[in-house]
């Protein structure tokens, strides 16, 4: 089994129709004699390195072809060259490397294709790793005491809304804190934080405002008062 | 007798070694070069569109053969010129 690939440049001034039926014929007569095609591949309109019969741009067909021995390459190329819609043309004989090569370009795998491919695969996993990145839930650092640390902490444990946090107990907080990092979050207090989530989980802004401008004086520093001062 | 850690230079005595040249058809596996690819051909072609030396591009000689021919075919279908001035 010999593998051809004919790659043959047609006349652009020709309406659509016959441009396309030019390459018909020739896919035609390659299956009347009894080839597979493996391919027919329309390059489309290219500006051509050179003028061509004082054209400068031409339609480009690549059809590759699997036959049992090459006695239809001769007549083909005879045709080919008889037909004036035809510029120029080019038969080429594959190895089983080109067979390969042909192949995982059809598929993507290599060349062009490859890198958009690539590349669009590293934007999806940019995007996932932003939409992690994103505040999912409620906002918790906007309850005194909780900082970024203690906020992303709380989420990767499954407290990720003021409702969750204001069903807990101080207690209950101050334990799941420990059991995520406990030399971290030993500091926290988290004695007022349900009762803030409860404010903020109803929606009460106001009044979690005007509590927490006294929290903000009365309570122990920690390391995560920074984040008070953001509010 | 000193060894070779108490010998210092004032500097760096691999100054000036060349980057290594190497066939990178050999180095990354590919057997195949397309004829139809002339962005990929256009690396091997200089200004005026000749096909570079081997000596310039680092090929293997089998390699430059099949650059070459597949550079003229590119020529034949018009996809690269014969001759000019602007390729780069």
């Amino acid at each position: 089994m010999r593998n051809y690939e004919v790659t043959f440049i047609v006349d652009p001034v020709l309406t659509g129709d016959e441009i396309k039926g030019t390459a018909q014929t020739y896919v035609d007569r390659l299956q009347s004699e009894g080839c597979k095609i493996v391919a027919v591949d329309e390059m489309g309109l290219r500006q051509l390195a050179y003028p061509i019969n004082r054209r400068t741009t031409g339609i480009y067909y690549c059809i590759e072809f699997e036959t049992e021995n090459g006695v239809v390459v001769d007549p083909m190329e005879l045709s080919l060259r008889r037909d004036e819609r035809i510029m120029r043309f080019l038969t080429v004989k594959l190895d089983k490397f080109g067979v390969e090569y042909n192949k995982n370009k059809r598929e993507g795998v290599i060349g062009k294709a490859k890198r958009t491919k690539m590349r669009e695969q590293q934007e999806a996993a940019q995007k996932k790793a932003q939409k992690a990145n994103q505040p999912h839930g409620d906002n918790l650092k906007r309850i005194e005491g909780i900082g970024p640390k203690v906020s992303e902490a709380l989420k990767g444990y499954g407290i990720s809304t003021f409702a969750m946090l204001a069903a807990k107990t101080p207690e209950r907080i101050k334990e799941i804190l420990l059991e995520i990092d406990a030399d971290r979050f030993q500091n926290q207090d988290p004695t007022t934080w349900s009762k803030q989530a409860e404010l903020a989980a109803a929606g009460d802004w106001d009044k979690l405002k005007a509590w927490q401008e006294d929290l903000k004086g009365g309570r122990v520093a920690s390391s995560q008062s920074g984040s008070g001062e953001e509010e | 007798m000193a060894s070779r850690d108490d010998i210092k230079f004032l500097s760096n005595p691999n100054i000036g070694s060349k980057r290594q040249k190497y066939c990178r058809f050999k180095k990354f596996g590919i057997k195949h070069i397309d004829y139809k690819d002339s962005d990929f051909l256009v690396q091997f072609v200089n200004g005026q569109g000749k096909v570079l030396p081997r000596r310039i591009t680092g090929n293997s000689l089998k390699y430059q053969r099949k650059v070459s021919t597949a550079v003229k075919r590119a020529r034949h279908l018009a996809l690269l010129p014969y001759v000019t001035d602007l390729l780069k």
